[in-house]
């Protein structure tokens, strides 16, 4: 009797040890755990204008580079940008947000923002195309990479690119369209899992 | 004084491009290598040092000349 007594004061006793004992060792042992893990990152690309090509390419190429384990799974419009030859267009209508400058003259020319009513951008045909050029060139004024060289990029740093089978499907894509690089055709259902895993998840 | 074994020009690249053309440089040198990059993009000052901490290599030095930002970095 006195040693079941004995024996539950002992494993209490151990219990608060050990309980002592990991608040002091564990924060830094998982501390430890996490610096030596890779970070990664998966993107849901959704869009094919130009203005939303951007984004996905810019930051998994930047996370790559980083050495991040990354992943875009390309979907509806974003399957666009998986073609072989990119075309995407950006269009001010419907977009209040995008800046309306001339990347061209003198830079006081350049500063000014234009006034674009919508009817002007709905009714002029081959308005987007023009937007598109324009932008395109202020881009490039800038120095800021081309949407292709982009994904270049983040082909050759291993990023791994995957289309949704469902809209390939929905959109009549056939998979000879796209670049070869596209490592796999899956659902949602295999790529969830993967952005559950990753330390950043970005919808697109 | 720092033995060089690269310079990279990464003058009139914007984000993420300067970044890029870093890593891809830095592959190829070997081991305590130093690569010199000049870029003109501002960002590139905090891209350098995020990028140097993510990846293990050392900024050796960031200064800002007449050229742009000139960086030092050393191959881990």
């Amino acid at each position: 009797m006195s040693t079941i007594a004995e024996n539950m004061q002992g494993t209490a006793r151990m219990d608060a040890w050990l309980d002592k004992k990991l608040d002091e060792l564990l924060p830094k042992k998982l501390e430890e755990i996490d610096a030596q893990k890779t970070p990664s990152m998966s993107i849901i690309a959704t869009k094919g204008t130009l203005d939303w090509a951007y984004p996905p390419f810019i930051l998994a190429s930047t996370a790559a580079a980083l050495g991040w384990d990354t992943s875009i799974f390309f979907t509806f419009y974003g399957l666009l940008l998986l073609k072989k030859k990119i075309s995407a267009d950006v269009s001010p209508l419907g977009n209040p947000a995008m800046p309306m400058k001339m990347p061209f003259g003198p830079q006081w020319f350049q500063d000014f923002e234009w006034p674009m009513p919508n009817i002007l951008m709905a009714g002029v045909p081959g308005f987007e195309k023009v937007a598109t050029g324009l932008m395109k060139k202020t881009f490039k004024n800038k120095g800021v990479a081309t949407v292709e060289e982009l994904r270049e990029l983040c082909i050759e740093a291993d990023v791994k690119m995957v289309a949704c089978q469902m809209t390939v499907d929905v959109f009549g894509f056939d998979a000879s369209e796209f670049i070869p690089e596209v490592t796999d055709f899956v659902g949602a259902t295999t790529f969830l899992p993967i952005a559950q895993k990753s330390d950043v998840s970005l919808f697109i | 004084m720092t033995n060089v074994a690269e310079k990279l020009d990464a003058r009139g690249l914007n984000c993420p491009l300067p970044i890029l053309r870093t890593r891809k440089a830095i592959n190829n040198l070997g081991s305590g290598d130093v690569l010199e990059v000049v870029s003109s993009d501002p960002g590139s000052v905090k891209d350098m040092a995020s990028f140097c901490e993510q990846t293990g290599n050392r900024l050796i030095s960031s200064n800002e000349s007449g050229d742009g930002y000139v960086f030092l970095i050393e191959k881990a």
